[in-house]
């Protein structure tokens, strides 16, 4: 990272997450599903790394065992200079409040039997020791914030809409004032009005208390709009990482190419122009990943040694990376 | 909440009087004559007057009116009667059983202590176990323990208490001599020794009968955990850094509540309904017996009062499982 002269916040070292797979008679393990496969990346502090890729390519899984709510198969995870690949759950517990997450389902990933205002004072009671008054304030402060009328403190998570309720997730994320907040797909379940209110908030946010994203999304637009740079995900693995200008002008991984030449463009003379890649076939299954590089079976510009090597993922100019065997250094 | 009361309440007072209506006309229409057990030596017309006066000779749309203001009327006069030493209802009538004639209400409190002890008890015996194993099994899905409680509960599902009460006494009062095999009704607790006699004797009706409520509620509180444990919110939870207690006791549980709750609630009425089978074996003469005994003996007034009874405990069973729903579930609302 020549070009960057801050420190990471977060950096992922070779992280795997597998489940198992167990079938037959006796629920033996008979393999696994390959979620994330090695993958390396670093966060910047203040920045926001935009993780982008098509459906059940493992970014939510990526984005959770980063925050470690899985317990992760093998690979380094460092967030705030403290290592915690290994660490088990219960000492995990007390780093929680630098490292939060938003998650995609508003409707679903708050408790239903819990008020608003103990939505967002639960994190407080298990971590700090403010009297009820402090947390009181705290949580109005919060919902200020996040632009929720202060009112509705003592209502249910039915009551709201879609927006309002990711509006809740987020007040409910910052309420131990982290440093590392994951956004998982916080705009998917959203329609698009909302979206960009969303958004919006999020930077802002981002603005005053000087937040680390790792924006999870496949909304190519919505990430071009907010990341400082981003990483393209296919079956497990980062294929390129690079910062949003180069990525979205002059991406190389063929994966990336395809997935940038399927965004919409909204000029109907400039659309007719654009020539698709369509790219054939399924995603393999993420349990039985091809051999050689894992995109082999769809690129447009597979070669032999594809099918045979797996690819390197390297730095292919300085803050570019890409794992690709058109890559490679002669 | 209170409108919504107060409507079901209003609304079940003619769903109960059908249901009055359908078990008398079902005893009236069905074969059978109080008199059958009677010595075939009776002349034929004494047998007339018996049954002339046992209140038979009137149609039924005399005898059904008649049972109802009985019921609804001069019973709960006799009631107020005995416990303010007022005369409301001065000298009535009252329900009378054809067997023993003695008030059918008199009878049914002399047997109610017993049914609720041994049928009640084995109730919250049962739902206490249930709930943890219910629980643990859900958080250890597919383990050892989980197993265990499925084979467990698969065992008081498929044995009905005739063959497990058999077992039980043939093991622990006829080989080892440690239970009595019958329930001593008439057993007065005054100290400690009297106490512990009436556990021992307890002991097996209570366990027999808890087995299959544990089988049945365990199921439902594992199934309901489940259900909520794979929820996105507990995500939620344990990412704010919820201890796993917390995660699991008061995210997780409070949510499994709900459905379990209902199930517990509608389950109640079948305890004072007495369980007819377990009573016959451990000699428990609860209200399960005085049925089957009134059945037997073709005792109208006894059947009669007793099944609506039920009724009435059924519906009001149905309508606080609704009104605790909308408690526990802020997502429902009556109003």
């Amino acid at each position: 990272m020549l070009d960057n002269p801050q420190k990471p916040l977060v950096s992922v070292r070779d992280l795997k997450m597998h489940f198992p797979i167990y079938a037959g008679l006796f629920r033996r393990r008979v393999g696994e599903v390959k979620a994330v496969d090695g993958i390396s990346f670093d966060v910047m502090e203040g920045e926001t790394l935009g993780l982008v890729g098509e459906s059940g390519c493992g970014k939510s899984t990526a984005g959770r065992s980063v925050l470690r709510l899985y317990d992760i198969t093998s690979g380094q995870i460092e967030i705030d200079g403290r290592q915690i690949g290994d660490t088990p759950q219960n000492q995990l517990r007390g780093m929680r409040p630098t490292m939060q997450m938003v998650f995609q389902d508003p409707q679903a990933s708050l408790n239903p039997r819990m008020t608003v205002e103990a939505i967002i004072r639960e994190p407080l009671d298990e971590h700090t020791t403010l009297t009820p008054t402090e947390k009181r304030d705290k949580v109005a402060e919060l919902m200020d914030a996040v632009g929720l009328n202060r009112k509705f403190a003592g209502r249910y998570p039915h009551a709201f809409s879609g927006g309002q309720r990711q509006r809740i997730g987020i007040a409910r994320a910052l309420a131990l004032n982290p440093k590392f907040i994951v956004c998982d797909e916080p705009i998917a379940a959203l329609d698009v009005s909302i979206q960009a209110q969303v958004v919006n908030l999020l930077e802002d946010l981002q603005e005053k208390y000087g937040l680390t994203y790792l924006f999870i999304s496949h909304d190519l637009s919505m990430v071009r709009h907010i990341a400082t740079r981003v990483a393209v995900m296919y079956l497990g693995k980062v294929v390129e990482l690079a910062d949003r200008e180069t990525l979205f002008a002059d991406p190389q991984h063929p994966y990336t190419q395809a997935l940038l030449s399927a965004v919409p463009e909204p000029d109907p003379s400039l659309a007719r122009k654009t020539e698709r890649i369509i790219l054939q076939g399924d995603v393999p299954s993420p349990s039985k990943p091809p051999k050689g590089c894992n995109f082999c079976t769809r690129c447009p510009a597979a070669m032999d040694i594809c099918k045979t090597g797996e690819p390197e993922y390297r730095e292919i100019a300085p803050g570019r990376f890409a794992a690709c065997h058109l890559h490679n250094p002669t | 909440m209170l409108t919504f009361t107060i409507r079901r309440l209003l609304l079940s007072i003619p769903t109960l009087l059908f249901i009055a209506f359908v078990i008398f006309m079902l005893l009236e229409l069905a074969p059978g004559d109080p008199m059958a057990q009677m010595p075939l030596t009776i002349p034929p017309e004494v047998k007339e007057k018996m049954r002339l006066a046992l209140g038979l000779g009137e149609p039924w749309w005399v005898r059904f009116p008649l049972w109802l203001k009985q019921f609804f009327i001069v019973e709960p006069q006799y009631w107020i009667d005995s416990a303010f030493g007022t005369n409301f209802a001065d000298g009535a009538q009252r329900i009378i059983s054809f067997q023993s004639r003695s008030p059918v209400f008199d009878t049914i409190a002399q047997r109610m202590p017993q049914t609720l002890w041994v049928v009640g008890m084995s109730y919250v015996v049962g739902v206490l176990i249930a709930l943890p194993i219910g629980i643990i099994s859900a958080y250890r899905q597919y383990s050892v323990f989980d197993q265990t409680g499925t084979f467990v509960s698969m065992i008081g599902f498929s044995v009905p208490p005739f063959f497990s009460g058999v077992l039980l006494i043939v093991i622990f009062s006829v080989q080892l001599k440690w239970l009595p095999s019958i329930y001593d009704t008439t057993h007065v607790v005054n100290s400690w020794d009297s106490f512990v006699v009436q556990l021992r004797q307890m002991i097996m009706p209570v366990m027999v009968l808890a087995l299959q409520t544990t089988a049945q509620v365990s199921r439902y509180m594992r199934a309901s955990m489940l259900d909520n444990l794979t929820q996105d919110y507990v995500r939620t939870a344990r990412a704010k850094g919820m201890s796993e207690s917390v995660v699991v006791m008061k995210h997780v549980l409070r949510n499994s509540m709900i459905p379990v709750i209902t199930v517990i609630a509608l389950g109640i009425p079948a305890i004072f309904g007495g369980a007819i089978i377990t009573e016959q074996i451990f000699k428990v003469n609860g209200l399960g017996q005085l049925l089957i005994i009134a059945l037997q003996g073709n005792d109208i007034p006894m059947v009669m009062t007793i099944t609506f009874l039920l009724a009435v405990l059924i519906v009001m069973m149905n309508l606080i499982a609704d009104v605790l729903y909308g408690i526990l579930d802020p997502r429902i609302r009556y109003d």
